[in-house]
């Protein structure tokens, strides 16, 4: 937004210059989140050969510096965890570390080899859907659902820290979620659904 | 108006490829129909949504060459829907599924739509234009309501009664006192009868309604929430190794020189050469973009035009358009007390699907499979068959529901590379573009630049409407207001960057360009906005949505301390819309926030309450971007702000408050709803910054 000063145009052309703001339709992109550092490939470091996920110690045998989100999805078959910029802006990529949310394209491996990881897979429980889940269908809080994982680990996250989160809470901590079909609205209430505080059911 | 017009209207859609190749033929039919019973939609139904069908002879017919779409009852009893269409999130799965329903009288979870499969469904164009639910679906209903009647028949010759004793009851076909009862496969079992959709058939009225007109939720929605259903991005075959592609260093860049041993060298990767183009394969993700980085690589690239000098450059290499005038201009002019130019500018901007672009391609025995995401599988097809050589026959693309499009999923590019990969390497190859490459290598919504005469009189009756739109498309470019004098035209121009189809076409800058010079009007003879649209329409659709959206925002009330107001109102693709935007600016920052959205639509009979509801809703998100602060930034061919940390997206802290009212027409043919409701946000938007500050932007986004 270039700094454009302004004019009037309302009311004759004799009318004073009133003093307007400027205006501004670009506040700063967001932040990128939680990460546990940059990856980068190279040849030289060390393999990671387990890992712990969804509760399971699995094999794998990869570079420490390969992105968590290439492992999951190439090596583990984890394939509900997506890829959508490769540089932590959208949250497509969401998992839990810790129970913490992280943006698993650009955690290298190496960082969260002894820590416990949950994905997508890892929320049903033998065969009963989590309350978050159970939300995202009562409130149809998806369209194409290619965010949809990334969007619910998230909102994992910010359950487990604050169990009712205030609206304002919950737009502030899914900001860095991107949902290109438009879906927020619903979302917002999906976890409202879930944390038990919606005012109303889901139309 | 007329004919030639309404092609043009359509140019960006009309992107690539033929427009007729029927040939999901008698031959594959007959070869794909194991047994039970077949209901046919012939293709012309689907294009003119003319009746010319068959009557409802007993026993079978002649298969159609043109196959539209089918509905196949097998001798299981399980219920088939085929069609070519595409799922990218605007569950047409979930509606078409509740339109069988209705007429076939079974529950959904009975009903399997097999989709946008080459080789299994019928030819389709593609899924755009908002056209699944005003064509396809009707014609699905009446398939469906001749494959009850016909099952009837059966199950009342099997008990020889008459058929009109006989009742489907979940799923059960009952005898009139419910004594006997039969399932779909018993009545099923040993037939073989193919029949095309009597012209007769009477499908359900929409008032009628029981299971269509209802919210059902998404159908396959738990595969989505638990992360199973498989993307084409997440899909694997046996052996299937991982591309990646050297791009260009800029668009229309030459291949100079290229030095390829490094990449070579790494254990287990492939390196495919084919004049401009450079790809990788290797068996993991990781190794794949090591080789790529490896190769050295020189490219020229021309000088070409940047977005400082776009709308310059537009309209210096604008044709002329075809003028249609109605009435005279000149007369209307004459007959104005005030008249108004004004010039209205529109960015490129990306679609940014999530998903980005992929595809999975398979060579077997000289047939090539490709998995990919895209609106236009035949299409897709076509451009595969083109670029290898190879015969239609031996191509089948695959479609898997997919993570998105807006209009930015028509074209085959990543097919084709992931195809010429595996071509050469022997094995499947899975190729996913990064969000730099969509952004680079896919293509935009049109720029484009409007230009608008008119006049008024103080009366407020809009005398005059000249308006001439340069490159960015003709959709939405006629009006709904009852305007004695137009002249209205689109001029082709010479596009910098690649460009195509978008979620609504150029009916969002129509809609733009239209709706703030109609405000500009109103403040030019000082009349309300609402009261000076209203005092130039007839159409009662059009009043219809625009008092709507005016009552429910609250339009005769007294203005809100601090905010401003706009309003906006149009009619596309059969659907009609109004919008009621109220901003806020930030004294300090300047920050506009966009506080709360009205928006009224009405698109005939309403299939899906719930899913029309979201349409809206996310349409309405999207335009936020587009509004607001969506525009590609580029120079010399290179795209400057192609990444999601330099490409702002609507995001959760942008939601106004937002108030939908879906106005249900059960009287009128049900219009597709995907595009329509993006229309009428910006201008409301810009309307309402203009009401608070007094500042006027005529640019999209609203950056002045």
């Amino acid at each position: 937004m270039s700094a454009t000063a302004h004019r009037t145009e309302r009311g004759s052309a004799g009318s004073t210059v009133q003093t307007r703001p400027i205006l501004n339709f670009d506040p700063a992109l967001p932040r990128s989140v939680l990460c546990a550092g940059r990856a980068k490939l190279s040849d030289t470091m060390p393999n990671v050969t387990t890992l712990n996920v969804n509760g399971k110690k699995l094999r794998v045998d990869v570079d420490s510096q390969t992105p968590l989100l290439y492992v999951l999805r190439d090596y583990l078959n984890l394939t509900g965890t997506k890829y959508g910029c490769g540089e932590a802006r959208c949250g497509a990529c969401t998992v839990l570390v810790e129970g913490q949310s992280m943006r698993s394209c650009v955690t290298p491996v190496g960082r969260v080899s002894d820590k416990q990881i949950t994905t997508i897979e890892g929320l049903e429980q033998d065969g009963k859907l989590h309350p978050l889940q159970e939300a995202f269908l009562k409130a149809d809080a998806l369209q194409c659902g290619y965010c949809t994982s990334g969007m619910i680990m998230a909102a994992a996250a910010l359950l487990k820290k604050n169990a009712k989160p205030s609206r304002d809470e919950i737009v502030k901590h899914m900001d860095a979620n991107v949902c290109r079909c438009g879906t927020y609205p619903r979302i917002v209430k999906a976890i409202e659904i879930a944390s038990g505080t919606a005012k109303e059911v889901a139309e | 108006m007329n004919d030639d017009l309404e092609l043009e209207q359509e140019r960006y859609e009309l992107f690539a490829g033929p427009t007729y190749n029927f040939n999901f033929n008698r031959r594959q039919f007959l070869k794909a129909f194991s047994g039970g019973i077949a209901l046919i939609v012939p293709v012309t139904n689907l294009i003119a949504q003319q009746e010319q069908g068959e009557s409802g002879r007993r026993g079978n017919e002649r298969v159609p060459d043109d196959i539209g779409a089918w509905i196949h009852i097998d001798e299981k009893g399980t219920v088939s829907v085929f069609t070519g269409k595409v799922e990218i999130g605007q569950n047409i799965r979930t509606s078409l599924t509740q339109a069988v329903a209705e007429e076939l009288h079974v529950p959904l979870d009975t009903i399997h739509i097999v989709m946008a499969d080459t080789d299994l469904t019928p030819f389709d164009l593609g899924t755009f234009g908002s056209l699944t639910t005003p064509r396809m679906a009707p014609q699905l209903r009446k398939a469906a309501a001749a494959a009850r009647e016909t099952l009837i028949t059966l199950a009342a010759e099997q008990w020889k009664v008459e058929p009109a004793s006989v009742r489907i009851v979940n799923a059960r076909f009952v005898n009139h006192d419910a004594s006997k009862s039969l399932t779909l496969a018993e009545v099923a079992k040993g037939q073989k009868l193919v029949k095309t959709i009597p012209a007769d058939v009477a499908i359900t009225a929409a008032k009628d309604w029981t299971v269509a007109g209802t919210s059902v939720p998404k159908v396959d929605g738990r595969d989505f929430v638990t992360g199973k259903h498989q993307y084409t991005t997440d899909l694997r075959r046996e052996g299937m190794l991982y591309g990646r592609i050297v791009r260009p260093s800029a668009l229309e860049a030459k291949l100079m020189s290229s030095d390829t041993k490094a990449a070579e060298a790494i254990p287990g990767v492939v390196v495919v050469r084919d004049g401009d183009f450079i790809g990788v394969v290797a068996p993991n993700r990781e190794t794949a973009i090591r080789a790529e980085k490896a190769i050295a690589v020189h490219w020229q690239a021309p000088g070409q035009p940047g977005n400082d000098e776009l709308f310059a450059y537009l309209k210096k290499n604008a044709e002329a358009g075809r003028a249609r005038p109605v009435g005279s201009v000149a007369d209307g002019m004459a007959a104005a007390d005030k008249k108004l130019s004004q010039t209205y500018n529109i960015a490129y901007i990306a679609h940014a699907p999530l998903e980005p672009r992929a595809a999975v391609a398979e060579w077997n025995d000289g047939k090539l499979t490709v998995w990919t995401g895209t609106q236009r599988p035949f299409g897709v097809r076509g451009e595969l068959a083109e670029a290898f050589h190879i015969p239609q026959e031996k191509i089948r693309v695959i479609v898997p529901d997919t993570g998105s499009g807006y209009g930015g999923k028509h074209t085959g590019e990543c097919a084709v590379e992931a195809a010429r990969l595996a071509r050469a390497s022997g094995k499947p190859v899975k190729l996913v573009w990064t969000r730099e490459e969509e952004f680079n290598w896919a293509y935009f919504r049109p720029a484009g630049v409007i230009e608008v005469n008119s006049g008024v009189k103080n009366d407020g009756t809009v005398t005059a409407w000249e308006y001439h739109n340069y490159n960015s498309g003709g959709s939405g470019i006629q009006v709904k207001y009852d305007f004695p004098n137009q002249d209205i035209q689109f001029h082709n121009s010479k596009s910098p960057l690649r460009q195509g189809s978008y979620r609504g076409l150029a009916a969002t800058a129509n809609h733009f360009a239209r709706e703030v010079h109609m405000d500009e009007l109103a403040q030019l003879v000082n009349i309300d906005p609402v009261q000076f649209r209203l005092k130039n329409i007839k159409d009662a659709r059009l009043k219809a949505v625009l008092e709507a959206a005016a009552d429910k925002f609250g339009w005769s009330r007294k203005k809100t301390e601090g905010r401003g107001r706009g309003i906006a109102c149009g009619f596309e693709k059969g659907s009609y819309i109004a919008a009621a935007a109220e901003v806020s600016v930030d004294a300090k920052t300047g920050r506009v926030k966009i506080e709360r959205v009205v928006e009224s639509f009405e698109c005939g009979a309403i299939v899906n309450q719930l899913h029309l509801h979201n349409q809206v809703e996310g349409a309405v998100v999207q335009a936020i971007g587009g509004a607001m602060f969506e525009s590609i930034q580029f120079k010399n061919g290179q795209i400057l702000n192609g990444k999601f940390s330099q490409y702002r997206l609507p995001r959760f802290s942008d939601m106004p408050a937002i108030e939908i009212v879906l106005l249900d027409r059960k009287d009128l043919p049900s219009a597709g709803a995907g595009e329509t409701p993006i229309v009428g946000l910006a201008p409301a938007v810009a309307n309402s910054i203009f009401d608070l500050t007094g500042k006027r932007i005529r640019s999209m986004p609203l950056t002045g």
